[in-house]
């Protein structure tokens, strides 16, 4: 069987599975009710946990006593840091600063320092209540600004400095002499307000521990393998004596991605009561677990031709972390180094610094760390656009990357759509009527004279103005590497065929609504010949299924993927071979569909699938296979090489059209065009959903979302404070599915469930400023700020609303490299694990 | 302090002792098993935790059984008749309007009761009536689709 896992399927355009719009797997259950989430789960004699979480942003502990809430009627345990082994964790090895119970210090409000277990949720509760905690307030820094300005007061001992946890600094070529060659060189300070996911099934753990030392914890998490791992650590329990089950997710976007206190202190309270423990958070408790979006400051500086080209790209950023380290060192690369990957950018150099302060720990967000710079860079096209006279969806269509070659940064890129993307946005928008070039800028359009057409709002109220805006952006179809450094498999499936024609698949894929359990019915249904409804999936149970990494960096539907492509032709090979015997044909003409297996040309003979089986167990024993898979090694050869490679990158291209109110400063979204190269649509009807899951979040940031912090405590820690667009604020989304058939990709897909999210927010601002002439260089962009914009206007100065300053800081001197920049592709390498 | 109550849910009647204060929400979830009842704030914000009580949409999470006495209650799992699937869910599954799925019961019970008082809604009265109940994952535009279609369905039965 060829190499090419779609080698083998030369009639690849007559697929029965890939490409339709079937209903998920899992809809079934989940429309009436029956998926189990895991607060749904009540085990026999199960008692609940609660956490007691630090009032102060920044203190250290003394004293906790315990002997008051121990005595409660009710109550089972009640434990602290001390009751765990003194270990501190964190998702990426290189920053183990986490304890699940604090025992020496806080360092934000909500941080746990406690937890009991007990007969019900409110005996928890109120023993959480007579714990006395001693606490030692320390100053608690709650800006990048303040946490620079305030070395004295570390937040940790670690980092790259005093508050700072990480500075990168990478060149690749030589970024004055592409300034120099520029025809206009811009440089801008943009703004982005960190904001978190809101999933709304709040975070809980089952646990589970046994006479036998064994333990399982179910649990809300998109990536149980990472749990399992760093249980092991924390508990100082064998691995092999863990089972991590990760229930259906009621929503991730990344937020249920580290290991959590919670699931700690159940694992612990349930090992010291010998019954199960469920601890179910509140609201407010997950906007302090949080791992959301980081706020980002950041400077961009960019060299451009007349007629558009980019010289050269110089990008700043700063990020305020939080309290912990969490994903934050791949964060702050992520802000730097998949942004070449969009156009054409020659030379790049690329700063970033992560910085601690006193509020819960920002990590990946949908898009994960890549939305801020693509907010500064498409912000910033729009005003050179308009600086050399262009219209911006041209500009942005004649500066495309190439496909199949490097950016400068050693990023292979294969596959390219986006002026495929570009054109069906531009079309079905009407943008070439709708756009007819920028408002002039500054104070020239007095706001009574009447807008020019199409500035006007169909002839409704002359206060309110139409505007238009386009962007685009680029996003990795899976992280090249592992969140811990190994030569394993990323993913591994198992499939197993059994005597009724069904077929098992076992893989560690976890389900967070995306539908990764639907894509593995998919894939081996299409490739043996059956019904989805045949196919059987067993996912995310570390002590049954093998391992995947888990739902992050829109890496499952092709890894997970590609591996139960590569069991599925396994099976599918001794199937063949066992059927050919008997009817005395070559395996290679054999055809699987229908339920069946036998040659096109008499397929009255052909054999029902699960006489198939029975034909091949007979010969082979028990059909289970294996396939695994792990992405090209990529990394370009340089420190920080290995964040930003990615089998291949999806692309977008968005117009938004909206209304403005001059008079009360509101934006509504009237439509949304959003145009995505998703390789192939294994399901039209699921990647359609990512792609409008997308937008509506990235509406939510570019409009409204953000977190407020007020003398140290969060403001706004609840689903009515923290708004979050509804039905009323999400304007219709037309998607546009754009194949391109990458040689990466099962069945040549690539992602669409992060990447679409990233231009909508630029899109809206420079919608924005189509339509009242002020540029908003800081998201969400709020009522206020377009009147302020519009102020600044009628006094004659710029109308440019955003951050006036940089901090004062010192990046580490770079890590030069050679612009790879236009070398062709790395070559599509034999994959790892192929026989 | 407890209570004695009598409850009607999905049409089969409940005796439950339960203290006086707990809400509808746990009460579903915890005392009768039916667990497709979801919550995401317990404050009344968000519309998860719908039910309807004599028809009308609820927020479980805000009820007292205490009040509930001679009521009809419907959650999730008595909306299909019989093994046969609410034209609702059934479009619902078909168009992927349930992706991570947490919050579709709260909007399924809403939708319902939106189509027993409008049988033909306009796409903006299916705004207004899902605006209390949010959604993360699906941009709500598979779901106004959802509903649309089985509007267009209950209307003409197949």
């Amino acid at each position: 069987m060829s190499e090419d896992p779609r080698g083998s399927f030369e009639g690849k355009h007559e697929f029965t599975v890939i490409g339709q719009p079937l209903p998920k797997i899992d809809a079934w259950a989940k429309v009436i009710g029956e998926t189990k989430y895991a607060d749904d789960l009540f085990l026999p004699r199960m008692a609940y946990g609660r956490l007691l979480r630090s009032p102060h942003g920044h203190a250290r502990v003394g004293r906790v006593d315990t002997t008051r809430a121990r005595a409660l009627p009710g109550v089972y345990a009640v434990i602290t840091g001390a009751d765990l082994p003194r270990v501190r964790f964190g998702i990426l090895p290189v920053s183990q600063d986490e304890e699940a119970l604090c025992t020496e210090k806080v360092r934000m409000v909500g941080d746990a320092v406690a937890a009991v277990a007990a007969v019900d949720e409110e005996t928890a509760e109120r023993a959480c209540r007579l714990i006395d905690v001693e606490y030692e307030p320390l100053p608690a820094l709650m800006s990048i600004e303040e946490s620079l300005a305030h070395p004295e007061v570390r937040i940790h001992e670690y980092g790259d400095g005093p508050n700072v946890h990480k500075n990168v600094s990478l060149q690749f070529g030589d970024i004055e002499a592409a300034f120099a060659r520029a025809d206009l060189v811009r440089e801008d300070v943009f703004f982005f307000e960190g904001n978190t996911h809101l999933p709304m099934e709040q975070h809980a753990a089952v646990a589970a521990a046994g006479p036998d030392g064994k333990l399982t914890l179910w649990s809300s998490t998109q990536t149980p393998h990472y749990v399992h791992r760093l249980l092991a650590k924390i508990l100082e329990t064998p691995a092999a004596h863990i089972r991590v089950v990760a229930t259906p997710v009621g929503g991730g976007f990344g937020g249920k991605l580290d290991p959590f206190a919670h699931e700690i202190a159940a694992c612990r309270l349930s090992q010291l009561t010998g019954r199960p423990v469920k601890i179910a958070c509140t609201r407010e408790e997950v906007f302090y677990i949080h791992r959301g979006r980081h706020p980002v400051l950041m400077w961009i500086k960019t060299g451009f031709t007349r007629d558009g080209d980019i010289t050269g790209c110089h990008l700043r950023t700063w990020l305020d972390g939080g309290a912990y380290g969490s994903y934050g060192v791949a964060s702050t690369f992520y802000t730097g180094v998949i942004n070449p990957v969009t156009y054409k950018m020659p030379v790049y150099k690329f700063e970033g610094a992560r910085i601690f302060t006193n509020k819960p720990p920002c990590g990946p967000k949908r898009g994960h760390g890549t939305p801020q710079p693509r907010f500064a860079l498409e912000c910033q096209l729009d005003k050179a656009a308009e600086q050399l006279g262009l219209d911006p969806a041209e500009m942005r269509k004649r500066i495309l990357a190439e496909p199949f070659t490097k950016t400068a940064n050693h990023l292979t890129v294969t596959t390219i759509g986006l002026g495929e993307c570009i054109d069906r946005v531009v079309e079905a928008s009407g943008w070439r009527t709708k756009w007819r070039g920028f408002r002039s800028e500054g104070a020239s359009t007095a706001p009574s004279e009447p807008p020019p057409e199409p500035g006007r709002a169909g002839g409704a109220r002359a206060r309110t103005r139409r505007g238009i805006g386009i962007a685009c952006s680029a996003y990795l179809t899976g992280a090249g590497t592992a969140v811990y450094w190994n030569n394993m498999p990323h993913s591994g499936v198992i499939l197993r065929a059994d005597r009724s024609g069904g077929v098992a698949v076992l893989c560690g894929a976890t389900d967070i609504g995306q539908g990764s359990d639907s894509i593995l019915a998919y894939l081996p249904a299409e490739i043996l010949g059956i019904d989805p409804k045949d196919v059987h999936v067993h996912p995310a149970d570390t002590s049954l299924t093998p391992v995947d990494l888990g739902s992050y960096s829109s890496r499952v539907t092709l890894m997970c993927g590609m591996a139960a492509i590569q069991a599925s032709q396994r099976l599918r090979e001794v199937i063949a071979q066992a059927v050919a015997r008997k009817l005395e044909v070559e395996p290679g003409a054999l055809a699987f569909r229908e339920r069946k297996v036998g040659v096109a040309a008499d397929w009255e003979r052909a054999v029902p699938f699960a006489q198939a089986v029975e034909l091949a167990e007979t010969t082979h024993g028990v059909l289970a296979f294996a396939g695994s898979y792990a992405p090209p090694k990529r990394a370009g050869k340089y420190k920080g090489g290995g964040v930003g490679p990615s089998p291949c990158y999806s692309y977008s291209a968005c117009v938004v059209e909206l209304s403005v109110d001059e008079e009360t400063g509101e934006i509504e979204l009237h439509d949304v065009w959003i145009g995505h190269d998703l390789g192939r649509a294994l399901n039209p009807l699921l990647a359609e959903g990512q792609i409008e899951g997308s937008v509506y979040m990235g509406i939510g940031e570019a409009l409204m979302e953000g977190q407020i912090f007020r003398k140290g405590v969060h403001k706004n820690p609840s689903l009515l404070e923290y708004k979050s667009p509804t039905t009323l604020e999400t304007p219709e989304i037309h998607t546009f599915l754009v194949e391109t058939d990458d040689p990466e990709g099962p069945f040549g897909a690539k992602e669409a469930g992060q990447g679409p999210l990233l231009p909508v927010i630029p899109a809206i601002a420079n919608a924005v400023y189509h339509a009242v002439g002020v540029r908003c260089d800081e998201v969400p962009i709020t009522p206020e700020m377009i009147l302020k914009g519009l102020e600044l206007r009628r006094q004659g100065r710029p109308a440019r609303v955003g951050p006036a300053r940089i901090p004062v800081f010192t990046f580490k001197a770079p890590v030069v490299v050679e612009s790879a920049f236009g070398q062709p592709a790395d070559a599509i390498a034999v994959r790892p694990f192929q026989p | 302090m407890k209570a004695r109550l009598s409850l009607t849910v999905n049409g089969e009647a409940h005796d439950v002792l339960v203290p006086v204060h707990k809400t509808l929400l746990e009460v579903l979830r915890e005392d009768l098993g039916l667990t497709g009842t979801k919550h995401g704030c317990e404050l009344g914000e968000c519309g998860t935790c719908t039910v309807l009580v004599d028809g009308a949409p609820v927020l479980s999470c805000l009820a007292l059984p205490v009040d509930l006495a001679g009521a009809t209650i419907t959650t999730v799992e008595g909306m299909a008749e019989g093994g046969r699937l609410h034209p609702l869910q059934q479009a619902f599954a078909e168009l992927g309007a349930a992706q991570c799925g947490y919050c579709t019961p709260g909007i399924l019970l809403t939708a319902q009761a939106l189509l027993a008082d409008r049988p033909s809604p306009t796409r903006q009265e299916i705004r207004e009536a899902l605006a209390g109940n949010l959604c993360r994952c699906t941009g709500y535009t598979k779901i106004l689709d959802a509903v649309e279609l089985a509007a267009l369905r209950i209307g003409v039965p197949r």
